[in-house]
């Protein structure tokens, strides 16, 4: 059985690329399967995909080089998702929120850690963080 | 052999006394027992750092030329409205004050990004506040408008008044219901899908001196960073609550009023704090230290997380309908867990208060009190206690 790797992206749609089958590509010419955790267009400016590919190391290495070709700005999403450790008073409601366990408790100090390799950009601890601790960039 | 508040602080002062926070006395005490603890420890810390909305800060502006007469007028502070009901230039900014033209709940839920918590964080920060008034003008105030930055530095006092700070105990807050709620307990999504908790638990002041022994009116604390008081029992104090045998409530019983001198204090601890759809507070570190008179206040201050029990209340019915109902118990070694069982339910949970942050508070005091920065008082008035018949009451609506 090969490995399969995933990788959590933030893809920029230059205005130009609006229309273009791209995440199709990815699929059907890099054997890459797609799991949209976001999408949002803004019309005649850009477009903003967040998503999660899955596929053998090579293929994503491959569809990663062609999206970059294309001129779509290609960030992984863990760079996005930033909690400002001045801000954070390391309370926890966001522990209990949080879908993936990205945000979860280290006994026994209880300090509040985030993984952001768990991190599916939901954006609800942005929402409902006291300190407004946690930021998203894109 | 019992020990005195001044013959600790004379052990303070040669610099040999021994000062643990509540965490660690709790080995101290299963090893040695409480009556050599008693013996050993001379003061055990505590600390909390949690939203507490009844808080509050009063400032004295000093006299503008010509003088204006804010006392019946009204003030903003960067557009939250603050209290302008003392004398001409004493104002007083709640913690959940917002902005005129913040939407509330209209846009659902209210984002409610700034308000009086924030406004003493940056005014504790030492930021500028854009401060603008209007009042009636006197013959001896004449002045009508005034806007001005102030700044901490440059106002005469600026003091922190929390009428109701460090709950002794707090509920443990869950959704029964069908549809996700926004409460001041955070966002309880439906159908018990989370369960919020508010209190430092072993760490908690009120919770390792369970029968207000030691503390009392004039108690010296760490408020905000700084040094305060207590001034007085808090707001729904309610001491008369049913305990266990420790003497621990299992439901929100004894709160406390307290005072300190803002400029002292810092912006690390008092933070202004949004919870969605509900509002702002403030979040506020505080530490009460306890002198080991005796054993029996060894023996409080060994509590630990497991002895702490606590009542789980479903804020989408029994609290908006004031129906003391519990959907069930739990103690708070569960609650840190990360999961509780509820209704055959696993239910992940969540907690306002922060422990890292009651701990280094607690932490900080031991320090304070080691480099003898910090002397230890002797109350001078006690709070209502658990004999006292003092309760909690509810509020009658009467027509007339």
């Amino acid at each position: 059985m090969t490995i399969q790797v995933s990788k959590r992206l933030v893809l920029r749609f230059p205005i130009h690329l609006l229309d273009k089958p791209i995440i199709h590509k990815l699929t059907t010419e890099y054997n890459l399967v797609f799991n949209i955790l976001k999408a949002h267009i803004i019309p005649n400016k850009e477009g903003l995909v967040v998503l999660e590919l899955t596929g053998k190391e090579e293929d994503l290495q491959r569809g990663l080089d062609f999206l970059k070709e294309t001129q779509i700005v290609v960030e992984l999403l863990a760079q996005d998702i930033i909690r400002n450790e001045d801000d954070c008073v390391h309370c926890g409601l966001c522990v209990a929120y949080c879908p993936t366990g990205a945000l979860y408790y280290e006994p026994p100090e209880m300090w509040v850690r985030y993984d952001d390799t768990r991190c599916v950009a939901c954006e609800e601890c942005i929402r409902i963080c006291p300190t407004h601790a946690i930021e998203v960039k894109f | 052999m019992p020990k005195t508040v001044a013959e600790i602080n004379e052990k303070i002062k040669r610099g040999d006394a021994v000062v643990v926070t509540a965490e660690e006395m709790i080995d101290i005490v299963q090893e040695n027992g409480a009556k050599r603890a008693a013996e050993m420890v001379d003061v055990v810390t505590t600390g909390t750092f949690g939203p507490m909305c009844s808080s509050g800060a009063y400032i004295n502006l000093g006299h503008s030329k010509p003088k204006i007469k804010l006392g019946g007028g009204r003030v903003y502070l960067n557009e939250v409205p603050v209290f302008a009901g003392f004398a001409a230039v004493d104002i007083l900014i709640g913690a959940t004050s917002i902005p005129d033209d913040d939407p509330r709940n209209r846009s659902y839920p209210g984002e409610f990004r700034y308000g009086g918590g924030h406004v003493i964080e940056d005014l504790v920060a030492g930021k500028d506040l854009r401060l603008v008034a209007s009042a009636y003008g006197t013959d001896c105030y004449p002045r009508k408008h005034l806007e001005t930055l102030i700044n901490i530095n440059d106002v005469n006092e600026a003091v922190l008044f929390n009428p109701r700070n460090a709950y002794q105990n707090y509920n443990v807050a869950v959704n029964l219901s069908d549809k996700i709620i926004y409460t001041y307990m955070g966002v309880l999504k439906p159908n018990l899908g989370n369960a919020n908790y508010c209190s430092a638990g072993q760490l908690s002041p009120l919770l390792n001196d369970p029968y207000y022994k030691t503390l009392g009116i004039g108690t010296r604390i760490f408020l905000g960073g700084g040094i305060g008081y207590i001034s007085w029992w808090g707001t729904q104090h309610n001491p008369s609550v049913k305990r266990t045998e420790n003497g621990l409530p299992a439901v929100p019983a004894g709160t406390l009023a307290v005072i300190g001198d803002l400029k002292q204090m810092s912006q690390r601890w008092l933070r202004g704090t949004t919870m969605l759809g509900y509002g702002v507070t403030l979040t506020v570190g505080l530490g009460v230290p306890i002198p080991v008179l005796n054993e029996e206040i060894a023996r409080y201050t060994a509590v630990r997380d497991e002895d702490i029990w606590t009542q789980i209340v479903d804020y989408s019915s029994a609290y908006p309908e004031g129906k003391a109902e519990a959907v069930g118990k739990v103690n708070y070694a569960q609650l840190k867990s990360g999961t509780i069982t509820l209704l055959g339910k696993k239910v992940p949970t969540g907690s306002l208060s922060s422990y890292p942050g009651a701990r280094e508070i607690a932490t900080t005091l031991k320090e304070w009190i080691k480099e003898r920065r910090f002397l230890l008082t002797e109350p001078v008035a006690p709070l209502p206690g658990a004999g006292s018949g003092y309760t909690f009451k509810g509020l009658r609506i009467r027509e007339g």
